[in-house]
């Protein structure tokens, strides 16, 4: 069936768009395959708004007279209000909204039809992969080797073609390793501190079973991990009674007898549809309109959202701990090993990583931890907080991630180079967008689907130098050091930028942005030009040197 | 100083709240002004400073395996938990600052021994240099509608009010004295501020004696007086900011609020925020939520929700909020009280002050503010901040939660105020410190008597002198015109960690945009700032200026009536190379602030 057909009324005159704290407007409303297009011509200057149809969370249909009233509750929370004179159009624009805003397949989707001039699709796609972080870590080359065992997408499905593996461990050990873990995801380097040359692997469960079950392979892999050093940890991240549980259902955890060398460390994370939930009743909370201070706070309390970041926060803390400040190795799993060990393993990084705090570092954090490593976007974003649809998949461990970043730069606002918007930018994009990067659930996914080839790269996008500056962190001074956040209850907040962005606060906030941009603009002037560019220039330079290491790379 | 039994005690330990690894040994000190705890461990020096002011609290907690615990709770929300060796300098120290924290007479406060180093003509010009009748002028006083009345220059009319006051232009003197004596302590309807725009005017007051049935020619005469000095609306707002059922009780008593009836073209309206006792209970829920070690997210959410704290913020910023709106919006002029008219309706009218008026909005205008809708027109300062052993129910953090509103406000609008928290926190720093003495005392008539302007400094020129530490940079004169228009949702009421968990560093932001930005500024503006004078910015916003303590440790040992020279056998520790280079009048500690950067930052 053709996208057109789900239209039955392309066009709307004389239709009222009511957003909160604007005006109300009247002119044309359009759907067309893949947006929601407001056009209001009254004024010479003519105004338009335009939706992606993905966007769009749930409608709500309401009759008044002959006219009727649709409310739209889009991904990024923001909440639109049309008055659509007759009520047969209005039925139609509903339907249309309905049927078009959440199509299944892939290659229908907006990506694989934006086709804008000032980009081209055969420029390279994607800012870093597995090979490159390899090139660049020095610390790795001794003892570590690219495997790329995964090349066809069959020993892991979720995983990348490529991983990085102890050198003393062969691919066939590899294999078997895989087969002893949930979805074949055996345990991976995420990453090696400069400082010490400890590493982060994640990995999914292991597969005990109720009858204890061991791999050698997997415990000599392990056991090559930390090469002869005492110890390495391993952050379970259920509590100890749900991973003795999940042997029941074939799962389980490592067992002191097998892997003496590690020790394990029990953090109870909530996941999947317990956080989509908290999500929901999150922002039904500040959207609610009660003046009493006790029931914000109650339902504040209720959802949980602030418990989640406290403990994604608390246990990153506890990773960085073994690893900067103990000197160990860390493995970090939870059950599938795509949602919260992801969470976690990165925000270790951006704690331990000053090079994970620059823009181009942050968005190669996300792509290698997150849409390389197989954290199944399409499923976890099909909908946000105010679907009525049942839940399947869905879970915004992913905005939970942006969310603790957010606090991250809270406490150190000038330890990141990124700004609150790059932030906002990306939970807008992931849930619906012109760009590729966040579609499908893994790398075979999207290699299956040829996104590579047919959609623009986002983060590509995100920077180039006149798009970047709008994400920039005008205080930016990079530092060394380990920014570890603190997370007494009175240290975290509410963040405000995301769940507040539609209100009047937000313009409020944006005027002291523009402050801080405008005193460190005039700042700079008066030190002299070479510090303007100074900041500017360092991170598109680093892009280039990379792409020419590709080659070298069998030689190693 | 006869009170301090033991001026030093040794090996003193310094529990951390958060990590008890991290707990040192030190010595304490007693002086007559201050208690301080001195910490060295090999080349470094970290000294806490706690003015006796401070404390709020002193308490000897059961005995451990470890000695002899004190638990020092303090007005600033500082805590310190000393473990002592011997029980008998426990006691003794507990002993010295029960006496010391809460002295019996006014002039045993820190203001009347204090000296800034200024002459008498400074002192006097300190004194003039906030006035509130430049306010009433600033406002167009006196106009065709109000004018500036000594009626009560003697205070006879009512004695918790200043001697000038705003009254309607032509107002009779029978209309003035009859409606006082109508009013609870013949705390009158006054003028608090004139909206030069709308002639729209706040007007304040105590409740009316009205009891069941009672009324009062003059006082209704008085309320057509205000409706009639705005031509711009034909009613009057009466806003009685209590609880219906406490404005309820108090007609049983005699007191109680306006009938409608009585009253021409007035519209009643009550506004719900509780009375000190209430407030207090509060805050001292809040602060046990402040103070457990490691709460998970969830208790922390739920204390903060019974605390009630912020619920009560909300319903200061309502009532402000109302007048505000009804004086821009509606151009009605509104008369506020509540019981006597010196607490919830202070915090009403300057909060409405600042929405309406940019001019309270900077440094300099936030001090007109409070000399005028607090000190002067009688918010009883001594009593709700217990400077003196006296009732501890008169104690009432009244004045803070109007700091807080304010900050809450800035919070909201981050480039509207020329000042930023650290002005806040400092002022409510020095309400209780009682170093100057603006804030001792419960009304002029009292100050008068006490001869505060002779004996005593005033605190707002020291405040200006440092006014570059308070500064906002992100302040914009252009949004200067404006009405703020705060939302009232319940979800912009946040904790202020800032104020209540002060002292604990750990959890705020580890790097401080304000630094920066001032930083930033302060080269553009004062690029010929010479250098010295930045090393003593720098020492009082964050690095520790050891000479300056030192020095005044040496000042107060030079005096006679110092504890370290009056008792037997005190020495005075690590300073005594000291002495002779303090000829030069030493620079005191200026402020509590800078006391506890030394702790902060080794």
């Amino acid at each position: 069936m053709e996208l057109s057909e789900h239209i039955k009324t392309a066009n709307v005159e004389d239709v009222t768009l009511r957003r909160p704290f604007h005006p109300a407007l009247r002119g044309t409303l359009c759907v067309t395959s893949h947006h929601l297009l407001f056009s209001d011509r009254k004024d010479e200057a003519s105004w338009q708004l335009l939706i992606l149809l993905k966007n769009i969370d749930a409608i709500e249909k309401r009759a008044v007279g002959s006219s009727g009233t649709i409310t739209i509750k889009c991904k990024d929370l923001l909440v639109l209000q049309l008055e659509i004179p007759g009520m047969e159009e209005c039925l139609n624009i509903a339907s249309s909204i309905e049927a078009l805003s959440s199509l299944e397949s892939v290659t229908e989707m907006y990506p694989f039809f934006y086709r804008p001039s000032h980009l081209t699709l055969n420029g390279p796609w994607g800012l870093s992969s597995t090979e490159q972080y390899y090139k660049q870590t020095e610390r790795l080359w001794d003892r570590w080797r690219v495997s790329t065992l995964n090349s066809d997408y069959s020993v892991c499905p979720s995983y990348p073609s490529a991983v990085i593996m102890p050198r003393e461990v062969d691919d066939d050990k590899l294999i078997r390793s895989a087969r002893f873990r949930q979805g074949g995801r055996f345990p991976v380097l995420s990453y090696c501190h400069h400082r010490n040359g400890m590493v982060i692997m994640r990995s999914s469960q292991p597969l005990t079973g109720a009858n204890k079950k061991r791999c050698k392979e997997d415990e000599l892999l392990l056991q090559a991990v930390i090469d002869g050093s005492e110890l390495g940890y391993i952050i379970d991240l259920r509590s100890a009674q749900q991973a003795q549980q999940a042997r029941m259902t074939g799962g389980g955890f490592e067992s002191k007898s097998f892997y003496s060398h590690w020790k394990r460390i029990h953090r109870h994370h909530e996941r999947g549809k317990v956080v989509q939930e908290s999500l929901i009743k999150l922002v039904e909370a500040c959207s609610d309109p009660s003046h009493s201070v006790d029931r914000w706070l109650s339902k504040l309390e209720n959802s949980k959202w602030l418990s989640h970041v406290h403990s994604a926060l608390s246990t990153a803390g506890l990773v960085v701990e073994c690893v900067e400040r103990d000197g160990h190795s860390v493995l970090v799993h939870g059950s599938e090993g795509t949602d919260n060990t992801l969470l976690v393993s990165s925000l270790a990084q951006l704690i331990l990583d000053p090079a994970s705090r620059t823009v181009t570092g942050f968005l190669c954090l996300l792509e290698r931890e997150w849409i390389q490593a197989g954290h199944p976007f399409q499923q976890r974003c099909a909908h946000s907080a105010y679907s009525h649809a049942r839940l399947k998949q869905e879970c915004p461990i992913f905005l939970l991630l942006l969310d603790c970043v957010w606090q991250v730069w809270r406490q150190f606002p000038l330890a990141l180079e990124f700004s609150e918007a790059l932030l906002l930018r990306l939970a807008q994009e992931v849930y619906a967008s012109n760009y590729g990067t966040f579609l499908c659930n893994s790398e075979q996914e999207r290699c299956a689907a040829g996104v590579k080839e047919n959609t623009h790269c986002l983060f590509q996008s995100l920077l180039r130098p006149d798009i970047e500056e709008q994400y920039l962190n005008p205080l930016y001074e990079p530092t060394d050091l380990a920014i570890w956040p603190s997370v007494h209850p009175q240290s975290l907040q509410l963040w405000t930028g995301l769940f507040l962005r539609w209100t009047e606060y937000a313009q409020n906030m944006e005027e002291a942005r523009e402050e801080v941009w405008s005193i460190v603009k005039e700042h700079h002037e008066q030190a002299g030009p070479d510090r303007t560019n100074n900041t500017l220039s360092t991170h598109c330079d680093t892009l280039t040197p990379f792409e020419n290491l590709m080659d070298e790379l069998t030689i190693l | 100083m006869e009170h301090i039994i033991t001026p030093k005690v040794e090996y003193v330990k310094l529990l951390n709240r958060y990590a008890e690894k991290k707990s040192v040994l030190g010595t304490l000190y007693l002086t007559a002004t201050h208690l301080i705890y001195v910490e060295q461990t090999n080349n470094t020096r970290k000294e806490t400073w706690v003015l006796h002011h401070h404390i709020m609290s002193v308490e000897k907690l059961p005995l451990t395996a470890h000695g002899c615990p004190l638990l020092i709770c303090c007005k600033t929300f500082q805590l310190l938990h000393l473990l002592f060796q011997r029980e008998r300098d426990c006691q003794d120290v507990y002993q010295s600052l029960l006496r010391l924290f809460q002295p019996v007479k006014e002039e045993e406060l820190y203001a009347f021994l204090y000296n800034p180093h200024q002459n008498e003509e400074d002192r006097r010009q300190g004194w003039e240099f906030i006035n509130v009748a430049n306010d009433f002028s600033r406002m167009g006083l006196s106009n065709d509608y109000w004018e500036i009345s000594h009626l009560n220059k003697d205070y006879e009319i009512c004695s918790t009010y200043p001697s000038i006051l705003g009254l309607p232009k032509n107002v009779s003197v029978a209309t003035v004295t009859g409606s006082a004596k109508f009013r609870s302590r013949g705390r009158l309807p006054v003028l608090s501020y004139f909206h030069k725009d709308t002639k729209a005017a706040i007007c304040r007051c105590s409740q009316p004696l009205s009891g069941l049935t009672s009324r009062c020619v003059e006082d209704e005469q008085m309320l057509q007086a205000i409706s009639q000095a705005n031509p711009n609306c034909p009613f009057i707002y009466v806003v009685d900011t209590r609880p219906k059922l406490n404005a309820m009780a108090n007609r049983a008593a005699g007191k109680g609020y306006e009938n409608e009836d009585n009253y021409s073209n007035i519209r009643f309206q009550f506004q719900g925020i509780e009375n000190i006792h209430v407030m207090r209970n509060s805050l001292q829920k809040l602060l046990e939520v402040c103070s457990v070690k490691s709460p998970s997210m969830s208790d922390y959410l739920t204390g903060l929700e019974n605390s009630g704290w912020l619920r009560h913020i909300k319903s200061v910023m309502d009532a402000g909020v109302f007048l505000a709106k009804a004086v821009c919006e509606e151009r009605a002029s509104v008369l506020v009280h509540c019981s006597d008219g010196w607490d919830r309706t202070a915090q009403v009218c300057s909060l409405s002050c600042i929405l309406l008026d940019p001019y309270y909005r900077t440094i300099k205008g936030l001090m007109v503010l409070i000399e005028k809708e607090w000190i002067s027109i009688g918010h009883k300062f001594s009593h709700r901040c217990g400077h003196l052993d006296t009732d501890p129910k008169e104690v009432s953090p009244v004045f803070t939660q109007f700091l807080e509103c304010v900050w809450q406000l800035s919070e909201q609008f981050p480039c509207v105020f020329e000042f930023n928290e650290r002005y806040l926190i400092e002022i409510h720093n020095q309400v209780y410190a009682c170093q100057y003495g603006n804030f001792i005392g419960n009304c002029q008539k009292e100050r008068l008597e006490m001869r505060l302007h002779e004996k005593t400094f005033s605190l707002w020129p020291h405040l200006l002198k440092n006014q570059h530490l308070y500064r906002n940079p992100l302040y914009r004169r252009s949004l200067e015109c404006t009405v703020l228009r705060p939302s009232t949702l319940p979800l912009h009421f946040k904790f202020w960690c800032g104020m209540y968990n002060y002292y604990d560093g750990g959890m705020h932001p580890k790097q401080s945009v304000l630094d920066q930005l001032l930083s930033l500024t302060q080269k553009q503006v004062e690029g010929e700032r010479t250098m010295t004078e930045l090393q003593r910015v720098r020492g009082v916003m964050g690095v520790v200026d050891f000479v300056r303590v030192e020095r005044y440790l040496t000042d107060m040992m030079l005096s006679p009536s110092h504890p370290f020279t009056a008792a037997e056998g005190a020495e005075p520790a690590a300073t005594e190379h000291d002495l002779t280079s303090s000829k030069d009048k030493p620079v005191s500690v200026e402020t509590e602030h800078s006391k506890e950067e030394v702790q902060e930052s080794s």
